[in-house]
């Protein structure tokens, strides 16, 4: 039942995501998209804070980050 | 009109004819002229591409620290106790320096080498009750270095990469990462991407202290015997005893280690909406295999007694995450990010972010952000005390119990184009205060500066 409620999660989000109607962007309109803060992915200033969001809770992945790898365990 | 002489209409036919070759030579030349002409627009035509061969480069160094400071009880080293030994509290001093060089090679492709190397050193209260009455070491330095290499083909709009990864700390032998990726973008303003990484773990098998083996090897009699002691920094010490005399002082051996490797293939796809909104969708495909708990994180049974964490040796986990960036009139920046995650352990969890950076100048930005954070716990997690012998997997380690987080802050950010002084060419420091409902408080400043 969690399973399945999580695909149709998925997929309405994913739904929702492609269903933006997207308009054409030439390279000298993307002044805004370029933007430093507009990076689709974490700052290097939040390494540790994520490092501890790995260690501290049960989840992880989907955000660039890392999926495994040495102990984290105090 | 007079008929023409013989001899001159055999001048005038001799005339047409030369007129005849000179128009085949002039063409010829003019083939030849347009031959050449073509030949050297080609040679012209490479040079003022731009693909010259350009040895890399250091083009960017990054240097990022941060401190992090823990206040928790309910350790996992002492099965989740609530008094004085169930101390959790951490503090961590991280530093780590990434140089990239950026160099082309005849073909026009962008190559990118990143070195990096960082370091931590962290105070656990909770590492001291290795041994059962507090006294092993509650220190430690994790060293990991990383190298990372990729090739872009700017026409092609394609990029593909390769990386390694290792770290060793005292409770693991090491921890050892490949991956490579490519990714791939559209004429739509869209981009794909896989990724695969490998990480392969050796645990070195640290017991609490009550679980060493003792008087386990080589007795020479009843009352001679080689005693083992595995510290809490993973040194094992052989004490030879004679009569209950320690002679001959200590040997160091090998501590025991077992494996433990995570496999992950990632996909992602960006898109840019229209000139304001940009959005991603990652979903990462997770299977660890090997040793998954921690030798030294108790349980304490409901009998009383204690014992050594035990989960399965298998884990899939699917996390799948989505983010959307606004850039709302000249000023605000809404950056938002969801996450939802499955695990065969019984695990489900929601993570969502907000940031809204503010920007005061094109330069200088201030970030708040809130973030919240949700888990159901593992099919095999109880509190202290609460697992019968009957389980077939237990552990009573907090990190996978039911729980929900809250974390709060704000970044501060200045880059200038041309410097802020010198080479130094952005300044980002930002502050997250963390909390848990399992009453587990942190705090984390961290600060990068990138020079070039």
């Amino acid at each position: 039942m969690t399973k399945t409620r999580f695909f149709i999660g998925a997929l309405a989000t994913l739904a929702t995501f492609l269903s933006f109607s997207c308009s054409p962007v030439k390279e000298y309109q993307k002044n805004r998209i370029n933007d430093s803060e507009m990076i689709l992915a974490n700052r290097k200033v939040e390494k540790t804070e994520l490092n501890a969001q790995t260690y501290r809770e049960g989840s992880s992945g989907a955000n660039g980050g890392k999926t495994g790898g040495g102990c984290g365990c105090n | 009109m007079a008929a023409r002489p013989a001899a001159v209409a055999g001048a005038i036919e001799t005339i047409k004819t030369e007129k005849i070759d000179m128009r085949k030579i002039c063409l010829t030349v003019v083939g030849m002229y347009l031959m050449l002409l073509h030949a050297f627009s080609q040679v012209a035509s490479s040079d003022s591409s731009g693909y010259k061969a350009r040895k890399l480069k250091l083009e960017e160094v990054n240097l990022v620290s941060s401190y992090y400071n823990q206040t928790a009880d309910k350790s996992a080293v002492m099965g989740g106790r609530t008094d004085y030994k169930g101390n959790g509290d951490v503090t961590d001093l991280s530093n780590g320096l990434d140089l990239k060089f950026v160099g082309l090679d005849s073909k026009g492709r962008k190559n990118a080498l990143t070195g990096g190397l960082g370091i931590d050193y962290h105070t656990a209260a909770s590492q001291a009750y290795v041994d059962s009455n507090g006294h092993a070491r509650n220190n430690g330095t994790r060293i990991y270095p990383t190298l990372d290499w990729s090739i872009e083909n700017e026409r092609k709009g394609m990029e593909f990469g390769l990386g390694t990864y290792y770290s060793a700390e005292h409770n693991y032998y090491h921890s050892l990462g490949l991956n490579t990726s490519l990714s791939k973008k559209n004429h739509h303003n869209g981009e794909f991407s896989v990724k695969l990484t490998g990480y392969f773990d050796r645990i070195k098998m640290i017991l609490p202290s009550e679980f060493d083996p003792v008087d386990s090897v080589k007795s020479t009699s009843s009352a001679d015997s080689v005693v083992y002691i595995t510290t809490a920094s993973g040194r094992t010490e052989a004490l030879t005893y004679v009569n209950g005399q320690a002679v001959g002082g200590s040997s160091t051996t090998i501590t025991p280690s077992k494996a433990r490797d995570t496999y992950t293939a990632s996909f992602s796809f960006a898109q840019v909406i229209n000139q304001r909104i940009q959005g991603s969708i990652a979903m990462d495909f997770v299977y660890q295999s090997g040793y998954l708990g921690l030798p030294f994180h108790r349980v304490y049974l409901n009998t009383g007694k204690d014992t050594i964490e035990n989960l399965p040796s298998q884990r899939f986990k699917l996390p799948i995450g989505f983010r959307l960036n606004y850039f709302l009139g000249d000023n605000i920046i809404i950056r938002t990010y969801y996450r939802l995650y499955i695990d065969n352990w019984g695990m489900v969890s929601h993570t969502a972010n907000v940031e809204v950076p503010f920007k005061f100048t094109p330069f200088i930005s201030l970030s708040p952000f809130y973030r919240y954070y949700v888990q159901k716990a593992v099919n095999y997690f109880s509190p202290y005390e609460k697992h019968s012998t009957s389980d077939q997997y237990y552990t009573s380690n907090y990190a996978l119990a039911s729980f929900s987080s809250q974390s709060y802050g704000a970044g501060l950010r200045i880059a200038a184009p041309n410097g802020i002084f010198g080479s130094l060419n952005m300044l980002e420091i930002r502050y997250a205060h963390y909390t848990q409902t399992t009453d587990l408080v942190a705090d984390v400043v961290s600060l990068n500066l990138k020079f070039k």
